[in-house]
């Protein structure tokens, strides 16, 4: 073989590998920092296994951060992500801008109608789905069947508030440092508001009428915050205008809540004796209602959007098929275990005796989450969807600020009528800003 | 004459400077020992202190979910590009600011300053949709681009402060011995400005290192240095403390070393001229 057959050979060689390698497609996933979509990346070579020619980046942010990132990005059509993990309240504010890729075209062994309904239609516009879900999330009440026992009382498994109260009451022991009660809040669209917006429709309060016209003026929302202040300010733990999710949480798993009223979620964090002291004592039960046909309970999903624009729709579909089937869930299973899987999203999981034998807490969860519809949240009609926010843009902003409102008033800096009355008028005032009312 | 200082008042402003010491340095102290705990003694009520089941299990499980190392790559060459850009071009301004006042030189130092008075987000968006035009976002040299942008007025402010301390004579008299202006900065000012030199550059360093705001924002994936990597492991809806406290010690040893082998170069540069 001459020297110039060699060269060409070698040449031939180093362009089909380069061609080769330059087939190779990159994704780029922003998600969030929790335990569901931790295990999803540490599963991901169960995917680049299956597809060779799909390599993964991930950008894992915190919530918060997360949330302004991927914003920017899709609203300045920066291109910098291929796959991004948003929240139900993003999604019908995004496919109505034409900023999400339609999830059409998914396999039949995909099922798309074995998502849970509520979930399914609040990621939905006109029937076509813009994202997969990854797990979904409700609330629910947490428990002390010890304390609860006790006090000589039982929780029901459909509470009403006057129920919480009285158990709130009754388990309270300040000298023990026991609250009968722990709550959200601190301040934000996503803290106490999530919290207090979805209480509010127990009571009968909306955020704004078929006109767009706030509603804190009302006597249901007055009812709602007296009904929370009082709950906090007698039986809640110091401080707590500032505790979120985490604060109660570690307060719960170290036994001084007797009952704490949040995410879903947190259900297997409270029984998992690795982590709490009370793993073996926590009971479920419905969020609370005052018998006006709609519980306390508010609906998440954590989904999966592809966003438009991106080099890479196929594989992008691709993977949210991957990391959003029922062959993942069956994935998890098999490798950590039935009680991991991540909760919330299909029918079929909660059908599956494995699984509701490993997670005591399956039941309430479905339970939870079909008692509430973003798509009719409230007693009286309303014009937006959302259970525990209003699906407009302008929500995070006028959510945060109403949410400090509050907060200062379970810190007892202003009274519920002045919090109530700043928050009509700060709405009132974003809302004509936005165009909503004159 | 120096006047003798009373041994209980000595004693008194020992404990006072190892108080102020422990105090500003208990966070940092509190994070490394989380750091080794599990998640469950991280959130102890009481607080445990040392009685713990002491684990490197966090910064296994840090490393194994990161790659640590091109995060602590991306962190080298940001802050390491950006000062050393920012002095090649801040010596000379700072040289002329000195040594050749015009009339409108403290308004330009003032205008220099009052750059950092405006809040970083103000100029999120304009600076995004350039640096996506122009190819830039979650690349090395983009953020190299803006940290020099953002530190130069502090590096400017510094290196002036320094240069007039030197006196203007030792200048002259070079150039009467006839060096040229290449000679008389690079063998005679930039000598003598060594230390305060040395701690601009350390300060730079440490501040481009700590820089949060655009680093988190202008890059994804590729260019994302330990700014991003500590950002990864912060949570409001699950408790990963001691897992985030491995992340946040994994991310300041380095400028901490750093800052402990060269505090006397640091200390010296930032006290230079201070008492005369």
């Amino acid at each position: 073989m001459t020297a110039s057959i060699r060269t060409l050979l070698g040449a031939s060689a180093l362009c089909a590998t380069g061609l080769a390698a330059s087939a190779e497609t990159t994704l780029t996933i922003a998600t969030v920092n929790n335990g569901d979509m931790i295990r999803m990346q540490g599963l991901a070579a169960d995917f680049t296994a299956a597809h060779p020619d799909i390599k993964l980046d991930w950008v894992v942010l915190e919530e918060n951060v997360l949330r302004q990132r991927v914003t920017q990005d899709i609203a300045t059509k920066g291109g910098q992500f291929d796959v991004m993990t948003i929240g139900t309240y993003e999604v019908p504010i995004w496919a109505a801008q034409d900023w999400l890729e339609p999830l059409d075209g998914l396999s039949e062994a995909y099922d798309v109608e074995d998502i849970l309904p509520a979930i399914r239609g609040g990621l939905s516009i006109d029937g076509t789905l813009y994202a997969a879900p990854f797990y979904g999330e409700s609330s629910m009440v947490m428990y002390r069947k010890d304390l609860m026992e006790k006090a000589g009382m039982e929780m029901p498994e459909a509470p009403t508030w006057d129920d919480i109260a009285a158990a709130a009451e009754a388990m309270t022991d300040k000298d023990a440092e026991i609250y009968g009660i722990c709550l959200r809040g601190k301040a934000g669209w996503g803290e106490n508001m999530a919290f207090l917006t979805a209480a509010a429709n127990s009571f009968g309060a909306r955020w704004f009428d078929m006109e767009w016209q706030p509603q804190f003026d009302g006597e249901a929302w007055k009812t709602t915050l007296t009904t929370y202040l009082d709950l906090m300010n007698n039986y809640g733990p110091p401080g707590a205008s500032s505790n979120g999710f985490n604060e109660n949480l570690a307060l719960f798993q170290s036994g001084k809540c007797g009952m704490w009223i949040d995410a879903t979620v947190a259900a297997s964090f409270v029984t998992n004796p690795d982590d709490s002291s009370v793993a073996d004592q926590v009971g479920f039960a419905l969020a609370p209602d005052a018998g006006l046909g709609k519980r306390g309970n508010w609906l998440w999903a954590w989904t999966l959007g592809i966003p438009a624009g991106t080099d890479a729709p196929e594989e992008a579909k691709t993977f949210i098929e991957w990391a959003t089937s029922k062959d993942y869930l069956a994935l998890v299973a098999e490798k950590e275990g039935w009680a991991n899987v991540p909760p919330g999203t299909r029918t079929s999981l909660y059908e599956n005796a494995d699984y509701t034998a490993a997670a005591p807490f399956a039941e309430m969860t479905l339970k939870s989450m079909q008692a509430a519809d973003p798509t009719d949240p409230a007693v009286d009609p309303v014009p937006y969807t959302g259970v525990q926010f209003v699906a407009i843009p302008e929500f995070q902003g006028i959510g945060t600020a109403v949410g400090q409102q509050f907060s200062a008033a379970l810190a007892g800096q202003v009274t519920a009528e002045q919090a109530l009355a700043n928050a009509q008028t700060l709405t009132e005032r974003e809302m004509k800003r936005g165009g909503y009312i004159k | 004459m120096s006047r003798a200082v009373k041994p209980q008042r000595k004693a008194l402003n020992t404990v006072l400077a190892w108080g102020m010491g422990l105090l500003i340095f208990f966070p940092i102290l509190w994070t490394v020992l989380t750091s080794f705990k599990t998640e469950a003694e991280a959130i102890a009520d009481p607080p445990i202190w040392f009685n713990f089941s002491w684990t490197l299990e966090n910064y296994f499980t840090v490393q194994e979910r990161s790659n640590y190392f091109r995060h602590f790559w991306n962190s080298v060459v940001i802050s390491v590009g950006s000062t050393l850009i920012g002095l090649i071009i801040a010596v000379p301004a700072a040289w002329a600011m000195a040594f050749v006042p015009g009339k409108r030189t403290k308004d330009v130092l003032m205008w220099m300053l009052s750059t950092k008075m405006l809040p970083p987000v103000g100029v999120l968006v304009p600076l995004y949709l350039i640096f996506r035009d122009l190819g830039l976002l979650d690349t090395r040299i983009g953020l190299v681009f803006v940290l020099t942008m953002i530190n130069l007025p502090i590096i400017i402010w510094m290196l002036y402060t320094y240069f007039r301390e030197i006196p203007v004579d030792i200048l002259e008299a070079a150039r009467m011995d006839g060096a040229g202006l290449r000679d008389e900065v690079v063998h005679v000012l930039l000598p003598m400005a060594v230390p305060g030199m040395a701690s601009t550059v350390l300060l730079n360093i440490i501040l481009a290192w700590n820089e949060a705001f655009w680093t988190l924002n202008l890059t994804a994936a590729k260019a994302a240095p330990l700014t991003a990597f500590i950002a990864s492991y912060s949570s409001p809806e699950g408790l990963f403390y001691a897992k985030l406290s491995a992340a946040s010690t994994m991310a300041i040893a380095p400028i901490l070393i750093m800052g402990w082998f060269s505090q006397k170069q640091l200390v010296r540069g930032l006290t230079f001229g201070a008492v005369k």
